[in-house]
């Protein structure tokens, strides 16, 4: 088992639930939220797309690739903050 | 051979950087040769034979011997390259082929799909695989099996990943088939039985690594052959060079034309040919309703929570050489998805918009009949039976509602609609055969590999030493691709039905099981059989009754979407029967928290 203790752990799972949590709630939004709206977002002219149309055919495709770049980072943040990080030679020989 | 060696790694960004050029040296060579006169059938037949002989050399030169070699690539795929082997793995023929036309005619409702499988990323990085690759597993029932621990478990996932993966690889099967029979100017029989060699060309003899490196290339040769047709077309029509982001213009512009043309006003007539239809929904107009809103959503979710327990996506993320690597690894494979799935809809609106645009002169519409008929698309492709015209009030100027085609003609015809030459539409060929090819790798090794690892070796004969592993596994490879190429001669369905019924099959069995595995200590054995059973279970019985059995759907749910059924059973059995029944003991316990922590070895060993 590697030699991390509890408290580190549970900290670090606390943070890397909240980022999970977060990034869910975002996805949530431009996966079901906005597309239940459509309809009415169609009325709005966004770079002269009717809005609804827009987000569905890339709006959400490019806030999702955003939101994983993002997280990748944002986790690997916490990682280090928690000294868990992978030790960058080991994990190239793995 | 030294070209698959250590620097072979470090030289990747100079390796695929020569072979794009190579294969846009030609492309021009061809365009060259078709200028000199040079047919079109020889020229479609160069495509297909040169890009899948390029394939076949580069799963012949990653031949291997080593088990982590065949089963994860060796664990040496770098983010950017595992994104582009992911993407390819992913964007399947129906992606390919499909897609644009589905757009074209299913207009926002259908879009759901792109939404859907794109979003899915977002639960495979969050939830799933940075875990799954901490855990270092080879396939997706060795981490099920050994979290779970237990025979019957691993078994299950089997049978999940087995069921899910087969009914996806026969319409890719089907896909190579109807792509090869049309290049190379072979019969359908003939021709999936083609695309099946050359599937297995990749994929026998290395393992995850020769797919691994064919699916790069497959890649770049899918993307460059979707792209270039639509920024050539879109400059044509004056929208410049990043067509994706102006076509604001051109779909309200067929809001109007819609109105002129009365799409979906007038009445209904049969086509003359049966699987063809005539477009009848609005192109960006969203539904009112409860009902077409609640199709929207639940499509989205199926296709999402599909994406994330379809082994074949799941396992690519096991070859990269780190947990961080494997997060940065979604992104990008997300990324390369991007560059196709933001085109279909800009290219189902250009398409659209050649047809329906009385004044471009492509316009088909409210033509007169002889004149359309005169020209060579529509007589190339009537005489295919993919397009048909019928002027059943016998005025004598097409109507919106006489004019039938088949969507897959948005991609595969567009170039000829819009004028372009010849060597454009063998560029397309190509394109969508190596994209129905890279996801029939993937899906067969998935399959393959799971019956081979944790059927034979980890159940049936945990004594089997590495050459009989690896003998046993390319054997099943073959049985399984021929299985597939059987029934997928034997044309049971259309290409898009079945695919979305192996997202289905996958999240009512391996969605909960995976997530809980990771994100909740108190799963056990006893749960996880549970929920892979039934949910498994009420899926495909839900998907008989709503598509054979009569039985109406329960809230617009039908036979696209039972998945909804089967993982939301799944998810009461696995948690009710979890807690009935006694906590997983200290040694799982511990083992899910090394894997929620990047650091420290794997918990399955490298060789295992």
């Amino acid at each position: 088992m590697t030699d991390v203790d509890q408290s580190t752990r549970e900290a670090h799972w606390a943070k890397t639930k909240g980022l999970m949590i977060t990034t869910l709630i975002i996805w949530f939004i431009f996966s079901y939220l906005i597309h239940w709206f459509a309809d009415s977002l169609n009325a709005v002219s966004f770079l002269g797309f009717p809005l609804g149309f827009y987000m569905a055919a890339q709006g959400s495709l490019v806030i999702f690739v955003v939101l994983i770049f993002w997280f990748a980072r944002r986790q690997h943040a916490i990682d280090v903050e928690h000294g868990v990080a992978e030790d960058e030679t080991s994990g190239q020989q793995n | 051979m030294a070209i698959i060696k250590g620097d072979f790694i470090d030289n990747l960004p100079k390796v695929y950087g020569l072979y794009t050029g190579g294969f846009v040296v030609f492309i021009l060579l061809m365009a060259i040769l078709e200028q000199a006169g040079l047919g079109a059938d020889t020229i479609g037949i160069l495509f297909v034979a040169f890009t899948v002989v390029i394939y076949a050399t580069i799963g012949w030169l990653s031949r291997t011997m080593q088990v982590d070699a065949y089963y994860v690539a060796g664990r040496q795929v770098p983010a950017v390259f595992n994104g582009m082997a992911t993407a390819a793995d992913w964007m399947s023929g129906a992606s390919f082929v499909a897609m644009a036309g589905g757009i074209y005619f299913g207009g926002h409702g259908y879009i759901a799909f792109v939404v859907g499988w794109t979003g899915g990323y977002v639960l495979v990085a969050s939830l799933m695989a940075p875990y799954l690759r901490k855990f270092g597993c080879y396939t997706v029932p060795d981490f099920i099996g050994t979290r779970y621990g237990g025979n019957l478990a691993r078994f299950l996932a089997v049978c999940v990943l087995t069921l899910a993966s087969f009914t996806y690889v026969t319409a890719q099967i089907n896909a190579t088939g109807t792509i090869a029979s049309r290049a190379l100017q072979i019969p359908f029989e003939v021709g999936v039985w083609f695309g099946l060699l050359g599937i297995l060309l990749c994929s026998m003899l290395g393992g995850m690594r020769a797919v691994t490196w064919t699916q790069v290339a497959q890649y770049i040769v899918l993307i460059i052959a979707y792209l270039v047709p639509v920024i050539w077309m879109s400059n044509k029509q004056g929208f410049g060079l990043i067509p994706q982001l102006v076509y604001g213009d051109a779909v309200m512009r067929l809001g109007e034309l819609e109105t002129l043309h009365g799409v979906g006003a007038k009445e209904a007539i049969a086509s003359p040919i049966a699987g063809l239809k005539a477009l009848t929904v609005a192109h960006y107009e969203a539904g009112t309703t409860f009902a077409a809103k609640w199709k929207f959503v639940t499509l989205v979710f199926c296709m999402m929570a599909g994406t994330a327990s379809l082994p074949h996506i799941l396992m690519r993320y096991f070859t990269t050489p780190s947990v961080k690597a494997a997060r940065q690894s979604v992104a990008w494979s997300l990324f390369f998805i991007f560059l196709l799935y933001f085109t279909a809809p800009a290219l189902a609106t250009f398409t659209k918009l050649q047809v329906l645009d009385p004044n471009l002169a492509t316009g088909i519409i409210g033509k007169a009949i002889t004149e359309v008929n005169a020209l060579d698309w529509i007589q190339k492709w009537s005489n295919v039976g993919f397009l048909a015209i019928s002027d059943s009030n016998g005025d004598g100027i097409l109507q919106i509602n006489e004019f039938f085609m088949r969507g897959d003609i948005v991609v595969l015809a567009t170039p000829e609609i819009a004028g372009l030459p010849y060597v454009i539409s063998g560029l397309v060929a190509a394109g969508g055969m190596a994209a129905a090819m890279s996801t029939a790798d993937g899906l067969l090794l998935a399959i393959a590999n799971a019956l081979s690892h944790d059927l034979y070796y980890k159940i049936i004969d945990p004594k089997a030493d590495t050459k009989h592993r690896l003998i046993v596994a390319r054997v099943l490879l073959i049985v399984i691709g021929a299985c597939g190429a059987y029934v997928a001669s034997m044309k049971l369905t259309s290409i898009l039905g079945a695919v979305a019924w192996a997202f289905d099959f996958a999240m009512s069995g391996l969605f909960f099981p995976l997530v809980l595995g990771v994100w909740w200590k108190r799963a056990n054995r006893q749960g996880a059989i549970a929920g892979m059973f039934f949910g498994l279970l009420a899926g495909t019985w839900y998907l008989y009754m709503v598509k054979w059995g009569g039985m109406d759907p329960w809230l617009y749910i039908d036979h696209l979407r039972f998945g909804i059924i089967g993982a939301s059973v799944s998810l009461v059995a696995m948690v009710v029967v979890s807690l009935a029944t006694t906590e997983p003991d200290e040694e799982t316990q511990r083992m899910v928290d090394e894997v929620r922590i990047p650091k420290g070895e794997s918990v399955l060993s490298s060789t295992h």
